[in-house]
């Protein structure tokens, strides 16, 4: 086993478009890292660049103690799973799994007991001898699996495996996933945009904004202790309430809406406010109070989405917050309700570059 | 049944005997004594000379030419119709390949010029691959009948076309897989092209098969001669000298050279029809 160094990487297309501007990770070996961000944030690439599918620019990776740069896709001793799974679709399950060990010119003997193994692990030994097409999704993503796990590499690249799964079969798959990966213990870089996903696999998240990584750690660390704006959007569901304020002192302010609890911060800038929906609470000697406008209830939990009247949002319309309540709290619509929340729990950041202050 | 139902099958059922008519009074007529076409022109029911023509056209030297049989230029058109079949095939997968998997420069160029010699076909520059041909010495062999034609634009472009739409984590998980450029075409291409393959080896047969002008001026031995160059020369044959015309003989090789591209067609149609509509991937 071994982990994955990334020291400077950068990848700018022939056109000047920079994908990836400098990034660096440390990756150890058995490790499950998530990459993710939003659409077009340069995610994929890095993975790719890993993969050698993408060449690099500039800076440095390396697998163990191998620097990678120059090493062809198949010598990385990588596997990949595709997002459409890139089954050939004129091979059988077996052939399928069993190509790249040929290529290697492994013994056949060899290979069967592999892909015999592998089958068995993932379940779909039943269908060694079906084509992709007479599989159903689920079973297609099992072989694309099984084709990276019968090469044993020393890195398993997933890129976004899961989208094109039902939203019931993605939530079993992904346990599936982390158990296997648990259990193989092999390094494993995971791309995905979906922050559930994201939350759940990943032993260290990495989340990745323009080409960067804008932060990197446990989820629970992100969640609790993100390090800019981005992060804090990015990560958590129900998304973050976000409050345009300034600082006047003594108050955060925003229109008619005035919140004790902060100081040392800077008077002359904008700033955002972030407060997660649960640590929001309905207290009868709160900061504001809100209008209810929605109420979903979601069996477990209730989300309470109500207009703050006095305040504006960043575009300049009426500010709507998110509050996570339980399922007994059902307020009627239109009722007025007074929320708090500790100031200790929310995050305060620069609007204009993103930083957080506190 | 309805009434448009039973006009439709009307409909339907005169065009198909308008079609297939003329090659039915040909194959009747080709069943006759020559005296009775000479006598009561074109016969619509067949005749008792089935054997005696189609042995002797088929078989006998001199019973069709002065010296080559049915047989031989059946052979030599098929020798024709699967080299020039085989030949497209391969020359234009392989280009395609090149232009859509190979990123070297002027490949879009080199496209278009390969699109582009489409409008030059072989009555154009009939003169010019007369002359490096004649120059290489393959005049009258087979060789010199089959290599100026196999190069083909449109089969460059279909399998440009149809390279294109094979989607590109194919090749990633290929290359992934450790698989050479030529393994990559041998392992997944060509499987995947299987149905393409067989479409465009049945149209380029037929056109192979058909091929006049070229194999006219190519070939000056009899023993060369395709099926279809043999029709041209019958008639030629047949008004020399003051013998009786031997009408049912040209009939007969008319027959015989349309039997091999029907036959491929019927025996393939599945096949063609998947490689034109089907997309497997």
């Amino acid at each position: 086993m071994s982990g994955v160094k990334l020291t400077g990487v950068r990848k700018t297309y022939p056109n000047g478009a920079e994908a990836i501007r400098g990034v660096d990770m440390d990756i150890q070996s058995g490790e499950m890292i998530v990459f993710v961000g939003p659409s077009g944030c340069g995610k994929s690439t890095l993975l790719r660049m890993v993969a050698g599918l993408e060449g690099i620019s500039d800076g440095e990776i390396s697998i163990g103690d191998r620097v990678i740069n120059k090493v062809s896709p198949s010598e990385r001793d990588v596997a990949m799973v595709f997002q459409n799974y890139a089954l050939y679709p004129h091979m059988t399950v077996r052939g399928n799994m069993s190509y790249g060990l040929k290529n290697r010119k492994m013994p056949k003997a060899e290979i069967d007991a592999r892909v015999e193994e592998a089958a068995k692990m993932l379940k779909i030994d039943a269908y060694l001898d079906r084509q992709p097409n007479q599989l159903s999704g689920g079973q297609r993503q099992r072989v694309a699996m099984g084709r990276a796990i019968v090469r044993e590499p020393q890195v398993f690249l997933f890129d976004e495996p899961l989208s094109n799964l039902d939203a019931k079969l993605r939530v079993q798959m992904r346990i599936e996933i982390k158990k296997l990966q648990r259990r193989m213990n092999v390094t494993s870089i995971y791309v995905t945009h979906d922050q559930t996903e994201a939350m759940t696999l990943a032993d260290r998240l990495a989340v990745i904004n323009e080409g960067r990584v804008e932060q990197m750690g446990a989820p629970m660390e992100l969640y609790t202790n993100p390090r800019t704006l981005f992060v804090a959007s990015f990560i958590g569901a129900p998304q973050i309430n976000l409050i345009p304020v300034q600082f006047d002192g003594t108050h955060l302010v925003n229109g008619g809406l005035s919140l004790a609890g902060f100081a040392d911060l800077p008077r002359d800038t904008d700033l955002v406010l972030g407060v997660r929906p649960d640590t929001l609470s309905v207290d009868a000697g709160g900061q504001f109070s809100v209008r209810v406008d929605l109420v979903e209830q979601h069996g477990g939990e209730n989300l309470i989405y109500g207009g703050v009247t006095a305040a504006k949002d960043a575009e300049g319309e009426e500010l709507e917050i998110c509050l996570k309540a339980d399922k007994e709290m059902l307020p009627s619509i239109d009722d007025s309700l007074t929320l708090g929340f500790d100031p200790a729990t929310a995050f305060v950041f620069r609007k204009d570059t993103g930083e957080r202050l506190k | 049944m309805t009434g448009s139902k039973i006009i439709t099958h009307l409909i339907l059922i005169c065009g198909a005997i308008f079609m297939t008519l003329p090659v039915w009074v040909a194959f009747a007529s080709s069943t006759h004594a020559p005296e009775t076409l000479l006598r009561e022109g074109l016969q619509i029911w067949p005749g008792g000379h089935f054997l005696e023509t189609y042995n002797e056209v088929l078989f006998v030297e001199g019973g069709v030419m002065k010296k080559v049989t049915a047989m031989q230029m059946l052979g030599n058109s098929m020798i024709l119709g699967v080299g020039f079949a085989v030949g497209k095939v391969v020359i234009s997968m392989l280009a395609a390949y090149a232009i859509v998997y190979f990123r070297f420069r002027l490949a879009v160029p080199l496209f278009w010029v390969i699109f582009l010699t489409l409008l030059l076909p072989l009555e154009v520059r009939i003169i010019p691959s007369y002359k490096v041909v004649a120059d290489l010495g393959l005049l009258d062999t087979r060789a010199g009948l089959i290599v100026p034609l196999i190069a083909s634009a449109t089969g460059t472009f279909f399998f440009r076309q149809f390279f294109r739409s094979v989607p590109d984590e194919l090749l990633e998980a290929a290359r992934l897989d450790g698989a050479t450029a030529w393994g990559f075409f041998k392992d997944i291409l060509v499987p995947l092209s299987k149905t393409m393959i067989a479409a465009i080896l049945i149209i380029m047969f037929v056109v192979g098969w058909n091929q006049y002008l070229w194999p006219l001026i190519m070939t000056t031995k009899e023993e060369n001669y395709t099926l279809v160059i043999g029709i041209k020369q019958i008639y030629q044959v047949l008004s020399e000298g003051g013998e009786l015309p031997q009408f049912q003989k040209a009939f007969a090789l008319t027959i015989l050279a349309t039997l091999p591209p029907v036959m491929v067609v019927l025996i393939f149609q599945n096949w063609f029809v998947k490689g034109l509509v089907e997309s497997e991937k």
